[in-house]
């Protein structure tokens, strides 16, 4: 079983790290998604 | 027969006297909850079937949560199986317009920024000795997110279900009054004056279906554990979206959100039971709560400035206290503070951006953690 320290210190990079990298590719893709299906008036 | 009318009052009389001081206390917090509700209107929909679940469950002999209780019975069904807050989620889905968020992408980082109370919170709770998958729990008030704390909590710490539950509702509740302060230390007024672009519609209807769909997948391949949380919330939004299945998009706003919110409210409630909740445990967990939504705030302003720095303060960092999931009481906070400073600011469509951006940033937060949890061992 890991110590407390390695575990906070773990689940704060690889969680808050993973957590920010999933919302910049999400980010991303809806600013790619943005170009690729521009928005449209008539669509109104 | 003397006996037998002794017996009979002895009946009549056993509630009173196996009424511990502890369900005393827990029936007053439960007619707190009630007042809070009804005469505050603070989260009613909520705290009314809590409040009242907690009254309910601290009446002696009643066994409401004993193995045939009625309580039991819908706590089993829902709570235990985890299917309420994931009910919940897929009326939130229904209810929730992420454009704004699609408007601005760049606003879903602010939504990453306001998850660092979680783990702040988690890393406080490990210092004071608390278990791992209980320090998990605990940090994930930070989500200011009612279903993903019960569904965390229902999953890996049901023993903390009833105060993680009332500190995460109760804290929602309170955003009004606990960012404003923060947002005024943290930022300067010039900061706060700042008026942003206004905003404009660009988001197509296929780039809005296309994103429940794609969030669903690519977050399910990086944090499968959390697949359920994320997938209810966009199934959701994808109804909505489409507007193909109005009729269930409607159920899922309306008659779906408000039985299960009732069930889960008083199943809630019904996990106060006054020897169980009146320790010192429960105390430093609604601290640790608060902590942790605290911290959310102040981590969004920072983030919030770090913006504005680099956009040359063409983002007021306000916004940044909107990347939680209190939906969409947090960006109507911000808008007001902005308007406080600078009548000519008008922020909430921003500030609608970095909330949606934070309900999503919630959800990904508590099924990353879940994910790396499971990657550890620890589940």
């Amino acid at each position: 079983m890991m110590d407390k320290w390695t575990f906070g210190m773990t689940m704060l990079v690889v969680g808050m790290g993973g957590t920010i990298c999933t919302l910049v590719i999400f980010s991303l893709i809806m600013s790619a998604l943005k170009k690729i299906f521009p928005y449209k008036k008539e669509e109104e | 027969m003397f006996d037998a009318m002794v017996g009979g009052l002895s009946g009549l009389v056993a509630g009173f006297v196996h009424l511990h001081w502890s369900n005393l206390v827990m029936m007053c917090i439960g007619g707190i909850l009630l007042y809070l509700g009804i005469k505050k209107d603070f989260e009613p929909l909520l705290l009314v079937p809590i409040g009242f679940g907690c009254i309910l469950v601290n009446v002696p002999l009643a066994d409401l949560m004993e193995k045939e209780g009625f309580l039991r019975i819908i706590y089993d069904a829902g709570v235990i199986t985890e299917l309420f807050p994931l009910l919940i989620f897929v009326g939130i889905g229904a209810m929730t317009d992420f454009r704004p968020v699609l408007e601005n992408p760049y606003t879903f980082l602010l939504g990453a920024a306001g998850q660092f109370g979680i783990f702040l919170t988690l890393l406080l709770a490990l210092a004071l000795n608390f278990p791992y998958k209980d320090a998990v729990t605990i940090g994930i008030i930070g989500a200011c997110d009612g279903p993903t704390v019960i569904y965390v909590a229902s999953q890996y710490a049901q023993h903390l279900l009833g105060p993680v539950s009332v500190a995460a509702y109760s804290y929602m509740s309170l955003v009004p009054v606990l960012q404003p302060p923060i947002m005024r230390v943290l930022t300067s007024k010039k900061e706060r004056e700042t008026i942003m672009k206004t905003h404009q519609k660009t988001v197509s209807k296929t780039t809005a279906m296309l994103f429940p769909i794609i969030i669903t997948i690519i977050g399910g391949l990086i944090a499968p554990k959390g697949l359920p949380l994320l997938a209810t919330i966009m199934l959701g939004n994808l109804m909505k979206e489409s507007g193909a299945v109005s009729r269930l998009t409607k159920a899922s706003e309306n008659e779906i959100s408000n039985i299960v919110t009732l069930l889960l409210g008083i199943s809630i409630g019904a996990t106060m039971s006054g020897p169980v909740f009146v320790k010192p445990t429960t105390i430093v967990i609604l601290c640790l709560g608060l902590i942790a939504i605290c911290l959310d705030t102040v981590c969004g302003v920072l983030f919030g400035k770090v913006l504005y720095y680099i956009t040359g303060g063409k983002v007021n960092p306000l916004i940044g206290a909107a990347g939680i999931s209190a939906f969409p009481m947090s960006a109507r906070v911000v808008q007001k503070e902005g308007q406080k400073y600078n009548r000519k600011s008008y922020l909430l469509m921003h500030a609608m951006g970095a909330n949606a951006g934070g309900q999503v940033g919630s959800v990904m937060a508590a099924a990353v953690m879940l994910s790396v949890l499971k990657g550890m061992g620890i589940i």
